[in-house]
C-alpha cells in the first residue's frame, strides 16, 4: 500500500496576525511557524497503517524552503521519504491541489490523508478539490478510518454525531482530532531522517480561482460594562441587560 | 443564474440554507439575475419553501440514488446543474454537506471557492467574498478569477429574511449509482439539540467548572434561555468526558451566535479565536483581570458556582427563552 500525506507549514496558534506591507498577506516576521495540527493527524495514521499493515508513507509539502521543516518532522516521525513542491505559496486551496494532483497521478497511490482543513488558510477546500481533480473517493472530517481490501471504512464528524462513509481506495481522506493521539519523535528517529533527504521538484503551473485582495484586522469591540453587586443582584443585571439594552431575548 | 444548494431536515428548508438562500436572493437583486434553489435527496418534500426566501426556480435532483449522501454524486448534481442552468455563481451554507460537496463541486467547475464566508456582495459583475481566517483573527477580501464563483455563508451571520420568489419547479437528472463514496449510517448524537455552528445561545464551561458533572449548571442555564453547551479546550481535555465536538477555538468550533456566555474561561488567544464573532458576549469569571473581560460586553466578577445558578433564576423568573 502506498500512501501520500500532505502536511501544510502554518502559523503557531499563539501568532498575534500583523498585515504586511502589501495589505493582502500575513506579515511573517516574528511568526513561529508548525506543522497544521491536523496534519498531524493525517501523518500519525499513515504510520499506524504502515506498522498495522504495510505501507510506502511519503510526505509531501508545497511550499519554500521553509517547508523543509515540516518535511524533515515527518521523516523523524516514521515519512520513508519526503517531496517539496517549490511553489510561491500565492495561491489558493485550488491552485494546491492541482500541484500535489499532478505530483501523485499515475503513481499509484491507495491513499492520500490530508488534513480536515490547513490551520489559518482555513478553507477546508483541499482534500475534496484533490479527489475531484484525481477522480477519486473523498471523507472529510474523519475521526475513525477502517481499511478494507481495496475499501475504506470512515467515520466523520457532522453537526447532529457522526456518521460512516464507505468507499472505495484509492481515496483523500482528511483527519479530524479525535483520529488518533500523534506520537513524539524518538532521538533514533530524528537521527534516522538526518540520512535521508528530500527530493525537491518545481511544483507543476496551477491556475488559482479565488484571489486574496486585501487582509484586514477585525474591528475593535467596544468597551464592555461590569455588573456590581452580590450574585443575584448581577444575575438581575445581566438578565435585564441582555433583554432590554442588546434585546437578545 | 445565482444558484443556491439547500438542504432539507425532516422535511423542512434547514436554517442555514434559508440563509444562504436570503443572501442569494440579495445577490440575484444586485446583479439583475434569476435566483434558482437546488435540492438533492430521495425525496425534495418540502422544498417549495424555498419560494418563501426568494427563489425564482426551484430544482429538484430526486433519485433513490441520492437517499444516501454521497460526495462525488452530490457534486455531479451541483455541477451539472450549474453548467445547465449557465449559473455565475454557486453558493450553499457551510454545513456538514455544504463543507464536504462544494468545494469537490468547484474543482468540477474549474472554479474559485471562498469557504465560511461571512460577507458576499456583487463588485462589477462579480462576486467578492469576506472571510475570516486565522480562525476569525483576520478577515480576508476574496475575489474571483474563474467565470463560475462558489462560496459556504457561514451559519447564524447572513439573516434568513422572507421575500416570496416564484418557485417554478424543475426536475433535473439524477445519477445512476456506482458512487465512489457514501453514507452508510448516520449515529445521532442523544441531546438532538442544535449544532453549536449553528446555535443562537451558547453557553461554554473552561476548565473553572473544575468536573464535568457541573456542567449541569450550564444546561439548566441554556435550557433556561434556549442554548447550548459549549467548552474550551482545558475542559475537552481535561478527561471530564466531554466530547471534543463540544469545543469552541483556533482548534474546535468556529462560532457565531448571538449571545455567548463564557464561564470559567479565561480567554486564551485560541479560545477567543472560535468565539470572538459573537454578537454579545458576557464573561463569568473570578478573576477580574482574566483576558476575557476584554472582549466582554457584560462581565460579572464573582464565582461562577453562585452566579450561573442565579442566571437561571432570573431568566425563569422572566420566562425567558430565545427561539
Ligand atoms: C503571500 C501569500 C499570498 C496568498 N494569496 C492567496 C490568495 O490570493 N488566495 C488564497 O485563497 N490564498 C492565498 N494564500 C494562502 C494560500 O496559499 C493557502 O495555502 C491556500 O489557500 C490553501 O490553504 P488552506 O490551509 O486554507 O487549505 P485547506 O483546504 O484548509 O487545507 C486542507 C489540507 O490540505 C493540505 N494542504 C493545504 N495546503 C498545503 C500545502 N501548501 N502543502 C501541502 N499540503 C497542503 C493539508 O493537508 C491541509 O490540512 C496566500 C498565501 C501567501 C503566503
Ligand atoms: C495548538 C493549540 C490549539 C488550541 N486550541 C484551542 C481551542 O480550540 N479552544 C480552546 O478553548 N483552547 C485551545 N487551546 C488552549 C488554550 O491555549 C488554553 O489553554 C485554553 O483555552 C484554556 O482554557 P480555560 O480558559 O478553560 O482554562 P484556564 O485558562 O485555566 O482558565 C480557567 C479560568 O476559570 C476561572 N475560574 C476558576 N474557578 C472559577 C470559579 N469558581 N468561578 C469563576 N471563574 C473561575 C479562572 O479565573 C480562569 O480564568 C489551544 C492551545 C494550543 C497550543
Amino acid at each position: 500500500m502506498k500512501i501520500l500525506v500532505a502536511l501544510k507549514q502554518v502559523p503557531d496558534t499563539e501568532t498575534k496576525i500583523k498585515v504586511a506591507a502589501d495589505g493582502r498577506s500575513l506579515d511573517p516576521a516574528d511568526v513561529k511557524w508548525i506543522t497544521s495540527p491536523y496534519d498531524e493527524y493525517a501523518l500519525e495514521e499513515a504510520i499506524r497503517i504502515k506498522e498495522g499493515k504495510g505501507a510506502e508513507v511519503v510526505a509531501l509539502s508545497v511550499g519554500g524552503d521553509a517547508a523543509k521543516d515540516v518535511l524533515k518532522n515527518a521523516l523523524a516521525l516514521g515519512a520513508d521519504s519526503a517531496v517539496l513542491l517549490r511553489g510561491d505559496g500565492q495561491g489558493d486551496a485550488f491552485a494546491v491541489a492541482q500541484m500535489i494532483a499532478a505530483y501523485a497521478r499515475d503513481k499509484g497511490y491507495d491513499l492520500i490523508l490530508c488534513g480536515n482543513k490547513g490551520l489559518g488558510g482555513d478553507n477546508a477546500a483541499m482534500g475534496p478539490m484533490l479527489a475531484e481533480l484525481l477522480g477519486v473517493a473523498q471523507a472529510n472530517v474523519i475521526v475513525k478510518l477502517e481499511l478494507g481490501d481495496g475499501t475504506f471504512k470512515a467515520e466523520r464528524e457532522i453537526e447532529s454525531g457522526s456518521e460512516i462513509v464507505e468507499g472505495a481506495l484509492p481515496a483523500v481522506i482528511t483527519a479530524q482530532k479525535g483520529l488518533n493521539e500523534p506520537r513524539y519523535a524518538s532521538l533514533k528517529g530524528i537521527m534516522a531522517a538526518k540520512k535521508k533527504t528530500i527530493e525537491e521538484l518545481d511544483a507543476a503551473p496551477a491556475t488559482a480561482g479565488a484571489l486574496i485582495s486585501a487582509l484586514a484586522l477585525p474591528p475593535e469591540r467596544p468597551a464592555g460594562r461590569k455588573l456590581e453587586g452580590d450574585s443575584a443582584a448581577q444575575a438581575q443585571a445581566l438578565i435585564q441587560a441582555l433583554k432590554n439594552e442588546a434585546k437578545v431575548f | 443564474m445565482i444558484l443556491v444548494f439547500c438542504e432539507l431536515k425532516d422535511g423542512q428548508l434547514r436554517k442555514p440554507s434559508a440563509e444562504a438562500l436570503s443572501e442569494g436572493r440579495r445577490l440575484a437583486d444586485a446583479a439583475g439575475k434569476p435566483l434558482g434553489a437546488l435540492f438533492a435527496g430521495a425525496s425534495c418534500a418540502g422544498s417549495a419553501e424555498a419560494a418563501k426566501y426568494g427563489a425564482d426556480v426551484i430544482l429538484t435532483a430526486e433519485a433513490p440514488t441520492l437517499a444516501s449522501y454521497s460526495s462525488d454524486a452530490y457534486a455531479t448534481v451541483l455541477a451539472d446543474a450549474v453548467k445547465a442552468k449557465g449559473a455565475t455563481v454557486l453558493l450553499a451554507a457551510a454545513t456538514a454537506v455544504g463543507k464536504d460537496v462544494i468545494p469537490r463541486a468547484a474543482a468540477r467547475l474549474g472554479a474559485g471557492y471562498a469557504s465560511d464566508v461571512t460577507a458576499l456582495s456583487m463588485v462589477d459583475g462579480k462576486l467578492q467574498a469576506v472571510r475570516p481566517v486565522y480562525a476569525g483573527k483576520a478577515f480576508a477580501t476574496t475575489s474571483f478569477a474563474s467565470a463560475v464563483q462558489v462560496a459556504t455563508t457561514r451559519p447564524n451571520v447572513f439573516p434568513a429574511a422572507e421575500k416570496a420568489g416564484a418557485g417554478a419547479t424543475e426536475a433535473l437528472a439524477a445519477p445512476a449509482g456506482d458512487f465512489k463514496s457514501v453514507v452508510k449510517e448516520i449515529l445521532a448524537k442523544a441531546s438532538g439539540k442544535v449544532d453549536l455552528s449553528e446555535a443562537n445561545v451558547i453557553v461554554s464551561g473552561g476548565r473553572g467548572m473544575k468536573d464535568g458533572a457541573n456542567f449541569k449548571i450550564l444546561e439548566d442555564l441554556a435550557d433556561a434561555i434556549g442554548g447550548v453547551v459549549g467548552a474550551s479546550r482545558a475542559a475537552v481535555d481535561a478527561g471530564w468526558g466531554l466530547p471534543h465536538s463540544m469545543q469552541v477555538g483556533q482548534t474546535g468550533k468556529v462560532v457565531s451566535p448571538t449571545l455567548y456566555i463564557a464561564c470559567g474561561i479565561s480567554g486564551a488567544i485560541q479560545h477567543i479565536a472560535g468565539m470572538s464573532g459573537s454578537k454579545y458576549i458576557v464573561a463569568i469569571n473570578k478573576d477580574s483581570e482574566a483576558p476575557i473581560f476584554k472582549l466582554a460586553d457584560y462581565g460579572i466578577v464573582g464565582d461562577l458556582f453562585e452566579v450561573v445558578p442565579e442566571l437561571t433564576k432570573a431568566a425563569k423568573a422572566l420566562g425567558i427563552g430565545s427561539n
